[in-house]
């Protein structure tokens, strides 16, 4: 019988056993998959948003206006191409608690400037056209089941009344951390409902030059400090990391749980793999016997405890992806949620070093085994 | 006749490293259901605790969020005008006209946080019940003094009495610490709402806030605000506006509380099963001896039924015992209903901690249920054999 037999039928001894272990670690993947995933897309969103991109809002914070005199100050800066603006509508379509962004842009220099925004449906000249005109995210046509010609109806919460808007075209996003759940309209829009008593919300400059980007944010930033609205400039990237922040402890708390969990498998996966073995003592002494090394018969521990749990292990992660494939609510929180290659790497990984550990003593003592007492104990 | 529950505790200590590894597993999985639950319901009664009952809070029509909202001075005077509104024992009406604002600031612990900054009445700490200034004072009308929350104290450097604070381009000096019962108004910082006003939003105020004269007449001052064609506004419950603030984070840390201690009890449970089919299967002789003795096979059944809940039921205090240091402490989040920063306490409770026992009692006989039927199954014969 080959060494290879050998484990092999040691664990299928006891089928319900080992069937019953490789579940457990399922689970335990299963749940890091998931766990893992919100960690790794608040990562990503902390990386969307361009370095060659700056946005410059209020010193006071974003829910303060700046002037739109502003604009043409901002493009005079040296090394900056171009220059648009967003406000935050903040309103909801029929769901007061069902939340997706909505934002009032200068469409004709927005556009533009955001190639990550890739028009897949209608026309973006259909949108420039039109006062009420609409681009949304594919998502939202998913989730609400609108379709681009449809007029929506939004309600306002800042901007109080019932607000319509004409789809004109969706997009997709190229980074799936961008969200496709976002949705953009006009400016103009805004502002003649306003009565113009609206300002914009912050400005977005498209830079020449990237690595200048600190130098031209701390000129804008002197040149507006002491107006009546100073000025805050940084990196698009960063402010959008800024927002990842607020989360707080969420990414600490995340990770403590993942340690709880896998803790709680490895107590359980040890367990079995103790038990497995001490009922094997006697065969262990009968192979000893024979002519078979310590170490062989540890190694064959090692490699029956690090089968079960990379074999759970994949299935798990496998799981985990299949879960996050489809529209979930978590969506709308954590854009573009799902399993990456990295999580499943370091899954397996860690399923690797999980078997070698859960292995571990009781190949010592397969090991350690003295034969003659273990024989003494047979029959 | 029941198999004594000594035969149990003993057969435990027998096999100690099974049962305590097994307990374990079960311990961090009540640890983390507990934990979990603890963050949701501190969450949760920070801002239930916010605002009273017998309070109304009036926003502009169809803003759903303080920040959004304006009202002017004249639809303030108005309403602090209407004779349901509770009057002080000075005699002015109960009556705090608040703007809100969220301003950045950087939390001790890293990373950024809105904060919210409400001006408020002067009478504010008279018309909310619960405000107690516990170190220094309040702040005095026509100056840039601030008061901030005892959760602001512990979550942001520089609030210390006397230190100050900048942002809307002034410099505003710290001179009191104030509680209140743990709501999220603890997380906020005070000033007076005309020296708030000129610095950022306006000739506006953000909500008034009154004491209702007759706190079970809510029904027909919400109807009188809100048909007054003078304004244009929407009344709600104080308590009930906050509480629905909290919906959303709630809902979600609860849903992931469940979910993933739900998750992890599985994986214990199937560690539950695997200990107990090993412990069935070690003692088939002493199961023998005790069917031939005359004990029934039901008796055998909740004999090893009862083991099980027993290394479950040890799991699950360890379990509470792991959460228990973490009530008290506080965390902070954005709560994205309002876009700002609520500092909150885990709040592990007495039912909580029974809910947790219980769930791990649960564990136990699920985990123990097949495993002792295959017990209650031995046929006597052959398990006397294999002694």
């Amino acid at each position: 019988m080959t060494k290879a037999g050998l484990v092999r039928a040691n664990l299928t001894r006891n089928k319900k056993r080992t069937a019953l272990t490789i579940a457990s670690v399922v689970i335990a993947f299963f749940l890091y998959g998931l766990l893992r995933s919100i960690i790794t897309t608040l990562d990503a969103t902390a990386e969307v948003g361009s370095e060659a991109r700056l946005v410059t809002s209020n010193a006071s914070g974003i829910t303060f206006v700046l002037p739109e005199s502003y604009a043409n100050r901002l493009a005079g800066f040296e090394g900056v191409r171009s220059v648009t603006w967003q406000n935050w509508f903040g309103g909801y379509y029929q769901d007061p608690q069902d939340f997706f962004a909505q934002m009032a842009v200068k469409a004709d220099t927005w556009l533009p400037m955001y190639p990550e925004v890739e028009i897949t449906a209608g026309s973006a000249d259909e949108f420039l056209r039109e006062r009420t005109a609409a681009i949304v995210g594919v998502g939202l046509l998913e989730k609400y089941g609108w379709q681009v010609g449809q007029t929506v109806t939004l309600k306002g919460t800042i901007f109080a009344g019932d607000w319509e808007f004409v789809i004109r075209a969706a997009y997709t996003p190229t980074n799936p951390s961008f969200g496709d759940e976002n949705m953009f309209f006009h400016y103009e829009y805004l502002y003649e409902r306003s009565q113009g008593r609206i300002s914009p919300g912050w400005f977005i400059l498209q830079l020449d030059q990237p690595d200048r980007a600190a130098d031209i944010a701390a000129a804008i930033d002197a040149q507006f400090r002491n107006s009546t609205a100073p000025t805050k400039t940084e990196t698009e990237r960063a402010f959008n990391a800024g927002f990842v922040t607020m989360w707080g402890n969420i990414g600490f708390l995340v990770r403590a749980i993942g340690t709880a969990v896998f803790f709680a498998i490895l107590f359980v996966a040890a367990n079995t793999m103790m038990m497995a073995v001490r009922e094997r003592m006697g065969e262990v002494a009968v192979l000893k016997t024979v002519g078979f090394s310590d170490a062989t018969l540890a190694g064959m521990v090692i490699v029956e405890s690090v089968l079960i749990t990379v074999v759970g292990g994949a299935i798990g992660l496998f799981l985990a992806k299949g879960a996050l494939a489809g529209q979930t609510p978590l969506q709308s929180f954590f854009p573009g949620l799902g399993v990456t290659a990295g999580t499943i790497g370091l899954g397996m990984l860690l399923a690797l070093v999980l078997g070698v550990v859960t292995g571990a003593i009781p190949a010592w003592q397969s090991a350690r085994l003295s034969v003659a007492g273990a024989l003494r104990r047979i029959g | 006749m029941k198999i004594p529950i000594i035969y149990n505790i003993r057969s435990l200590r027998q096999r100690p490293a099974a049962t305590l590894t097994t307990a374990l597993g079960m311990a961090l999985v009540v640890a983390v259901f507990v934990a979990m639950n603890a963050l949701a319901n501190g969450f949760r009664s920070a801002l239930s605790s916010t605002g009273a009952d017998e309070n109304v809070l009036v926003l502009r029509k169809g803003a759903n969020q303080e920040m959004y909202s304006g009202i002017s001075r004249q639809t303030a005077s108005i309403i602090a005008g209407y004779p349901f509104v509770a009057q002080g024992p000075d005699g002015l009406p109960l009556v705090s006209a608040e703007t809100f604002v969220v301003i950045p600031l950087e939390r001790a612990t890293g990373g950024m946080a809105n904060v919210v900054a409400r001006g408020v009445g002067l009478n504010a700490l008279d018309v909310r019940r619960n405000i107690e200034v516990v170190e220094g004072r309040a702040f005095r009308t026509g100056t840039r003094e601030v008061v901030v929350g005892a959760a602001f104290v512990k979550r942001f450097d520089n609030s210390a009495i006397g230190d100050s604070i900048r942002f809307g381009g002034q410099s505003w000096q710290i001179v009191g610490h104030f509680t209140a019962g743990g709501s999220s108004f603890e997380s906020e910082i005070w000033g007076e709402n005309e020296q708030f006003m000129p610095v950022f939003r306006g000739e506006v105020f953000q909500t008034v806030t009154f004491r209702m004269r007759d706190p079970s007449a809510f029904d027909g001052v919400k109807a009188s605000l809100e048909e007054d064609a003078r304004l244009f506004v929407d009344a709600f419950r104080e308590r009930e506006y906050y509480e629905n603030q909290s919906t959303l984070l709630a809902t979600i840390l609860s849903f992931l509380a469940v979910f993933i201690a739900g998750i992890m009890a599985v994986g214990a449970v199937f560690g539950a099963i695997n200990t107990m089919y090993a412990a069935v299967a070690t003692r088939a002789p002493e199961i023998g001896v005790l069917l031939t003795l005359g004990f029934r096979p039901m008796s055998v059944l909740g004999s090893f039924l009862v083991e099980s809940v027993f290394i479950a039921a040890l799991g699950g205090a360890i379990g509470c015992l792991m959460a228990l240091p973490i009530n008290g402490l506080v965390t902070s989040t954005t709560n994205w209903a309002t876009f700002s920063e609520i500092a909150f306490a885990f709040r592990v409770t007495p039912a909580l901690l029974l809910n947790g026992m219980i769930f791990a009692v649960v564990m136990g006989i699920v985990g123990g249920l097949l495993p002792a039927r295959r017990a209650a199954k031995q046929q006597v014969v052959e398990a006397l054999r294999e002694a």
